[in-house]
């Protein structure tokens, strides 16, 4: 039975290994679970998952495979849109419309309509009876009243009793794709160390020392070498103003994650696309700005170049001279960023805009071409992903 | 076996899937990694099943500075070049400058220890890396005397962890897990019980109502975790206060008393105090 469970969150995407299959085998051996399944469930979990990230996506798979709806993996990895299920109205019911609902087949049937509903559903909706949305009498949905609904994106309990302790979803929040605070950036930005030693040496080796010290004779022979810190640098351009207004915080997180981060750390602001130069204080962008090229001879190519930007734009402001918004330039934006590119082989383009957004901006595509693919979106996941490929 | 098992004690409520999680480790004897928000209980745990099963405990606490060698051993090699300029007669034998570490002495238990590697993601990114076989097999070797130190007792090893690092794949494999979610109103009243059983059922309910009306404010930095719930009501029946002052009309018009325990960085106080002003001003009187 555990088999095709096991190889059920392996295709869902979770790492499980083989070692740990044993482990859960060995637990139920050990007669720890009783005959409960919630017992089965809590040992699978702590023996299955290892990340809070995934446990969301445990739940869910859980739920599925021990409701017998195995069929329907690619459904569940999708979401159900939030905003179908935002709260908008509340629906209070007579005590004769609850009893009417009631009437409604199991549990089972209801899983499977769900299902189903998810396939043939593709707008928000809101009231009625059938589709999946708030404050309706639907079995699916939140902030209405159905006593046997599956309740989806609403917050903390209404009218609702308790169903599966799995599809309750309470780790939701902490899918890696979702959530994103200086903390979280800090993290991400640390795979990015690389350590070493350079500079005065001013800490005492003390092994070496004893070592040194040991062949002398037992004469002293003091050792030092230089502080041991992070070698990496990063140059790292923040796109500012516009429609970069509604990233702004997300922005701020990124920056100050990253000045705390590294040593050498460069940046630089630009408004939509790259141009000619860039400037280093966004009040005096007019009178104090660093040309391109005065950027690329003073640091080497060995910094790792970031840029943080939505790309969207007109795609004239990238691929015509006389483009941008803001001046006239006399050569076009790409041609100034494949500059960049050619000077720092390790570039990214981190986009605050969610991915599923991207292909409907001519814009993003373009950037993405110039950039050869190498965007990812300013999420958890994104930027681990975005990290990987500036090793 | 019965009596082998963790079922929480009476200053620690732990939930049904912790309970699981740990009877797990225990029966198994394998590593648990507890991970969870900041002032959940993630170390106290250790020091709970301990408590519970009577056994005797080990703590490990990481620095960044931390390395894997310092829980086993550290040959003190300072203290052994001084001897050998004063001629002290100590210096022949290498073992007197071999300094045990944490696990070592876990390990060296007359009974089955609990071993906590508290935050162990504070330390250098391998450092999970370099305890992989001690963990496994629980022996390690110690190349200056060519002693193969075991564990007499498998320990059971509580390892908590802030999420600051990401561990190992091979490390987490090895590992049970266990995510402590943020409490629900219901057992965090059992919690506040333990703490404060004398506490008037009146002022927990206001108490929480309260607590949890901070939590959901937007935008905080640091939310109010459990510890910092039980660190303000010490507060407030120290100062005797009603659990009237808890309650307004309008809860969000009113600032709670004492609430400098709960939020803890100037920012957060400064914008619930804008919240409050808003909400009083816009609210009719």
């Amino acid at each position: 039975m555990l088999i095709p469970f096991f190889y059920m969150l392996r295709d869902g995407g979770m790492k499980t290994s083989i070692t740990e299959l044993l482990t859960l085998h060995e637990v139920m051996n050990s007669g720890l679970a009783g005959q409960s399944i919630d017992d089965f469930y809590f040992l699978a979990r702590a023996t299955l998952v290892k990340d809070e990230a995934y446990l969301d996506r445990f739940d869910r798979i859980f739920g599925a495979y021990f409701k017998g709806v195995d069929d329907s993996l690619a459904d569940l990895m999708q979401d159900i849109p939030e905003e179908w299920l935002q709260r908008q109205a509340e629906l209070s019911l007579s005590e004769d419309d609850r009893k009417l609902i009631e009437s409604m087949g199991g549990f089972e049937e209801l899983m499977k309509a769900l299902q189903q509903r998810l396939e043939e559903q593709d707008e928000r909706h809101e009231g009625g009876n059938k589709w999946i949305g708030t404050a309706g009498t639907s079995p699916f949905g939140a902030y209405g009243y159905n006593p046997e609904g599956v309740r989806i994106g609403q917050q903390g309990s209404r009218n609702r009793s308790a169903v599966k302790v799995w599809d309750k979803r309470e780790y939701r929040n902490l899918d890696d794709s979702v959530e994103l605070g200086t903390r979280n950036i800090k993290v991400a930005l640390r795979r990015l160390r690389r350590f070493a030693r350079e500079g005065a040496a001013d800490q005492l080796d003390l092994n070496d020392t004893i070592d040194k010290t040991a062949r002398n004779g037992g004469m002293l022979d003091i050792r030092m070498v230089p502080e041991r810190h992070n070698a990496v640098k990063v140059l790292l351009c923040l796109d500012i103003g516009g429609s970069m207004d509604d990233h702004v915080k997300i922005c701020e997180e990124t920056f100050s994650a990253a000045r705390s981060e590294f040593k050498h750390l460069e940046y630089f602001y630009f408004h939509n696309f790259i141009y000619e130069s860039m400037w280093k204080d966004n009040r005096r962008r007019q009178s104090e700005k660093t040309p391109i090229f005065d950027i690329t001879h003073k640091y080497a190519s060995d910094y790792k170049l970031i840029f943080v930007g939505d790309a969207t734009m007109s795609p004239y402001e990238i691929a015509y001279a006389g483009g941008s918004v803001e001046h006239w330039n006399e050569e076009p934006g790409a041609v100034w960023i494949k500059r960049l590119l050619k000077t720092y082989p390790k570039a990214i383009w981190l986009n605050p805009e969610p991915k599923s957004r991207w292909d409907y901006t001519p814009s993003v595509k373009l950037v993405r071409e110039l950039m050869s693919e190498r965007m990812y979106p300013l999420t958890i996941a994104g930027l681990d992903e975005g990290i990987k490929a500036l090793h | 076996m019965a009596d082998n098992r963790f079922t929480g004690t009476r200053s620690y409520i732990a939930t049904e899937d912790l309970t699981m999680a740990v009877n797990a480790a225990v029966t198994l004897e394998r590593p648990i990694l507890i991970k969870g928000e900041p002032g959940t209980g993630k170390t106290q745990l250790a020091f709970e099943i301990a408590q519970s099963l009577r056994k005797p405990l080990y703590e490990w606490h990481i620095k960044s500075t931390t390395k894997a060698q310092q829980g086993l051993y550290e040959y003190d090699a300072v203290a052994r070049l001084r001897d050998s300029q004063l001629g002290d007669e100590k210096v022949h034998d290498i073992s007197n400058y071999i300094m045990r570490g944490t696990v070592w002495e876990a390990f060296d238990s007359d009974v089955q220890p609990v071993l906590l590697i508290d935050e162990i993601d504070k330390a250098d990114i391998e450092f999970p890396n370099d305890l992989l076989r001690e963990l496994d097999r629980m022996e390690f070797y110690v190349y200056e005397t060519k002693q193969l130190i075991s564990a007499r007792h498998r320990p059971i090893i509580v390892i908590t962890s802030n999420n600051e690092k990401e561990l190992p794949d091979a490390f987490l494999r090895r590992c049970f897990f266990h995510y402590i979610k943020f409490p629900d109103q219901k057992t965090m009243a059992q919690i506040v019980d333990v703490h404060f059983p004398k506490l008037k059922k009146q002022l927990l309910t206001e108490a929480l109502n309260a607590f949890y009306k901070i939590r959901d404010v937007r935008g905080l930095k640091k939310k109010p975790s459990t510890s910092e719930l039980l660190d303000w009501i010490k507060l407030l029946l120290a100062e005797d206060i009603p659990p009237e002052a808890l309650r307004r009309e309008n809860m969000r018009s009113a600032i709670p008393p004492l609430y400098g325990a709960l939020l803890k960085n100037e920012q957060d106080v400064h914008l619930f105090e804008q919240l409050v002003f808003l909400d009083r001003r816009n609210s009719p009187q």
